[in-house]
């Protein structure tokens, strides 16, 4: 932090840091999300204040439901989750785009150009003109800051949902922001009125409300080329670049002379500024990650831009992609990098893994030895017992040498995935894995049809206590809010037997014996099974204890330790060892269980307790 | 900045920006994470000066380049501009599939090697050696920091009030004689 000559503060913030603060001074009461990259931690830092409620919601569903009823209620309200969340939360969304709001609503949509935390790169503008709702992107953390103000303002002055993008790149990068606010809690809407054509979506009343959204859409258009993010700035009038986001800064590294216009609202797009900026170059281009979504627009106006013509639509940008794209259009002088890649010999690649004494281990471990899954390693084997897989740290049980899983698609789909392999009837058994978290955001759905339908998979529960792969953040079943109140926790076993799932067990992660008894008789057992694995994650709770060693007198090099996947057991030049930084030791002691040979031990300590 | 998850190059390049901005830089960073806590590659984008557009450095523009382990350092190499500064722990961490045998740990003669075609300023130092013989190996990020800070235009008072602000009272000390003990041994490395 530093104080700048006009006496503010000016402080390093990531995006996601300038959009809690910017939403904190906009004076939000209410913010609702659940975990997801580049997302989260806009509620760890919204959670810090005591002045607002900010809680992890179930599901993203359940977020947007909460933000639309608070904001019904006329407090600003800040909803955010991941690009993918938002599909998890359009019923709802799509809903508050009819009735309008009365407080702010805004929804941050933390996209991931590049694929680095998710499953896709779907391009979420393309909500915007769907919901028919403005969307606002900054360019930089100063802007996220500057922006949140005017996002809770449009909001309200305009009756409507009002969606803020972020992608990867500016929610996890950190720059400076002037900090210029101060937080003020507007209290002239607050109260809720009864008022069934606007809230109440009978089809008589959505027919009714239908022509308000069409005209807010046009009050939004007229409103967008004022919009003091939308800007011109000329400079060389040859080549004109229409960018956003954080395109506008590759674009800017790139382009020293030319004339820009950037956008900050890029839904609706200002289209008068468009033609006045079109209009003065020789040439136009669009620079924008993803789809052509500002291209396309513009070309629908009837003006000739390129873009997408030489700007990649797959990816993340860069300096260097945009660089080649402009010098191989002709558009920059200089000649392609000489790329080094070719000369160096192969490197290993280093993939994330699970941790050393993460709960998941064991039970991959016993999946792989029950449903021969190693020898998946040959292409031509097909899975003996299928595993259907979720969203979450143990996705990453996929690698070898565990083979965790067969399919991974989206959150809680492990299990209706699992329902539909059963029902097409290929005579091979079904195991659907889903951790705590994940199994209480949208995997209950499923079960209830498992229970329903008849069915006879064996679904278990990865349960850690914690939802670990965006970084430790509670659920409803830590019993743990937010903002690490104590609160009621839901118990998943409970919830299964409320179901009426006859065969339930609980076992412990650490157990490998119980683990691999269990898991034979409900995969064999000809009815719905669910079992619920228990064990910290050790990467929370910093448990450990003196870190296991080999004893290579016993120690056969016969590697079947290899096989868990630890981190911790390593081999280097032919001789297997444990790291004993990385080993959690007797916490976990999954390595000692597996050794044939008994030749894994605790280390000796020669001092006494 | 280069390392693997769980190194503290996170907290390094923290500091880094700390420091910049105290010392009235324009500054960005970026993180690429990957999934950092769980033992994965992770790269850090720092850019200084008086006005920064892009977060992200491209191939070939990098002016120092800090690996906090060997394989990443080559992983990387490539985004080191011509005589460029390479800072090198000289630690090994091999993924799995090196034990597993489905791949190979480049050697120090390959990883040399590359740099080579690159630069003349490659700097091996044993922050790894230095941050155990100070009695904590979690010191390696502060090491790596003194390192650096031989080559920028940030005075030390202010490196020292950017660890200050980064890193809890109780470890403060330890980790100024680190940044000293970074000081120093970037002075006595010969340039690989």
């Amino acid at each position: 932090m530093s104080k700048t000559l006009t006496g503010t503060t000016k402080k390093l913030l990531s995006g996601n840091e300038a959009v809690a603060l910017g939403a904190y001074h906009a004076g939000i009461m209410v913010a609702a999300a659940y975990p997801g990259t580049p997302s989260t931690e806009i509620l760890e830092n919204l959670a810090k204040h005591h002045d607002l409620n900010a809680e992890w919601a179930t599901n993203e569903k359940v977020a947007m439901e909460i933000g639309i009823g608070s904001a019904y209620a006329g407090r600003r309200t800040l909803v955010s989750m991941k690009h993918i969340g938002l599909n998890v939360a359009v019923d709802p969304f799509m809903a508050a785009a009819i009735t309008g709001v009365n407080g702010g609503l805004v929804i941050i949509s933390a996209d991931d150009p590049g694929i680095h935390s998710s499953q896709d790169e779907q391009d979420n503008r393309h909500y915007a003109p769907f919901a028919k709702v403005p969307m606002i992107e900054p360019s930089d953390s100063q802007e996220a800051y500057d922006m949140m103000a005017y996002a809770f303002s449009i909001s309200e002055e305009f009756d409507t949902p009002a969606i803020v993008r972020l992608t990867t790149r500016i929610a996890h990068s950190n720059s400076l922001v002037e900090v210029t606010g101060t937080r003020k809690v507007p209290t002239e809407r607050i109260g809720f009125e009864h008022n069934v054509q606007k809230y109440v979506m009978l089809p008589v009343n959505a027919r009714f409300r239908r022509p308000f959204v069409e005209d807010r859409l046009v009050k939004l258009a007229a409103y967008t080329e004022t919009f003091p993010f939308n800007k011109i700035s000329w400079g060389d009038k040859k080549l004109g670049i229409i960018t956003s986001g954080v395109s506008y800064q590759y674009a800017r590294e790139v382009f020293h002379t030319a004339s820009f216009l950037k956008l900050g609202m890029t839904y609706p797009p200002p289209k008068k500024m468009i033609r006045e900026f079109c209009n003065g170059v020789d040439r136009a281009i669009v620079i924008e990650e993803l789809d052509p979504f500002l291209q396309d627009a513009i070309l629908a106006m009837g003006i000739a831009v390129t873009g997408k013509e030489f700007i990649p639509r797959i990816g993340e940008l860069n300096t260097q992609i945009v660089r080649e794209a402009a010098i191989k259009e002709g558009l920059v002088k200089g000649k392609s990098a000489d790329t080094l890649t070719g000369t160096l010999p192969p490197l290993p690649g280093r993939p994330p893994l699970l941790c050393p004494g993460c709960p998941h281990s064991g039970v991959f471990y016993t999946l792989n030895i029950l449903g021969k899954r190693s020898r998946l390693s040959d292409k031509s084997k097909e899975p003996e017992i299928i595993v259907t897989g979720d969203i979450g740290c143990y996705t990453l049980a996929t690698y070898p040498p565990l083979y965790g899983m067969d399919t991974a698609d989206c959150m809680g789909a492990s299990i209706g995935t699992a329902l539909g392999i059963e029902k097409a009837n290929i005579g091979r058994k079904v195991v659907a894995v889903i951790g705590d978290s994940t199994f209480l955001h949208s995997g209950i759905t499923g079960l209830v049809d498992a229970v329903y339908n008849n069915s006879k998979i064996t679904v278990i529960i990865l349960d850690n206590s914690t939802t670990a792969m965006t970084g430790h953040q509670e659920h409803p079943g830590t019993g743990k809010s937010a903002k690490s109140v104590e609160t009621q926790a839901v118990d998943n076993e409970q919830i299964v037997r409320g179901l009426g799932v006859k065969d339930v067990q609980v076992v412990d992660a650490f157990d490998l014996k119980a683990l691999r008894n269990t898991l034979k008789s409900c995969i064999s057992n000809e009815q719905l099974s669910v079992v619920i694995v228990r064990g910290d994650c050790p990467t929370k709770t910093r448990r450990r204890s003196i870190p296991m060693v080999i004893d290579y007198e016993t120690c056969t090099s016969c590697e079947t330790c290899l096989k868990i996947g630890c981190p911790a057991i390593q081999k280097v030049k032919d001789k297997i060892f444990i790291e004993p930084t990385l080993c959690i030791g007797d916490v976990c002691s999954v390595c000692r269980q597996v050794c044939p040979h008994h030749a894994i031990e605790p280390a000796k300590t020669t001092a006494k307790g | 900045m280069t390392g693997v998850g769980g190194q503290g190059t996170i907290l390094a390049s923290d500091i880094l920006g700390e420091a910049a901005l105290l010392a009235g830089y324009d500054i960005k960073k970026t993180d690429t994470l990957g999934m950092a806590q769980r033992g994965g590659s992770v790269i850090s984008h720092i850019r200084i000066g008086d006005h920064v557009y892009a977060p992200l450095i491209a191939e070939g523009d990098v002016d120092i380049l800090i690996a906090f382990e060997k394989l990443e350092a080559i992983r990387w190499c490539a985004y080191l501009r011509t005589g460029g500064i390479a800072i090198i722990n000289d630690l090994a961490v091999p993924p799995l599939s090196v034990g597993l045998g489905t791949s190979r740990y480049p050697n120090d003669k390959e990883i040399l090697a590359a740099f080579k075609k690159i630069t003349g300023r490659v700097y091996f130092v044993n922050g790894t050696d230095q941050a155990h013989r100070l009695g904590d190996a979690r010191t390696l990020n502060t090491i790596m920091m003194g390192c650096i800070s031989t080559f920028l235009p940030i005075d030390i008072l202010t490196w020292k009030e950017a660890i200050a602000h980064r890193i809890p009272e109780k470890i403060r000390e330890l980790n100024f004689k680190a940044f000293d003990k970074g000081r120093e041994v970037i002075k006595h490395v010969g340039i690989g």
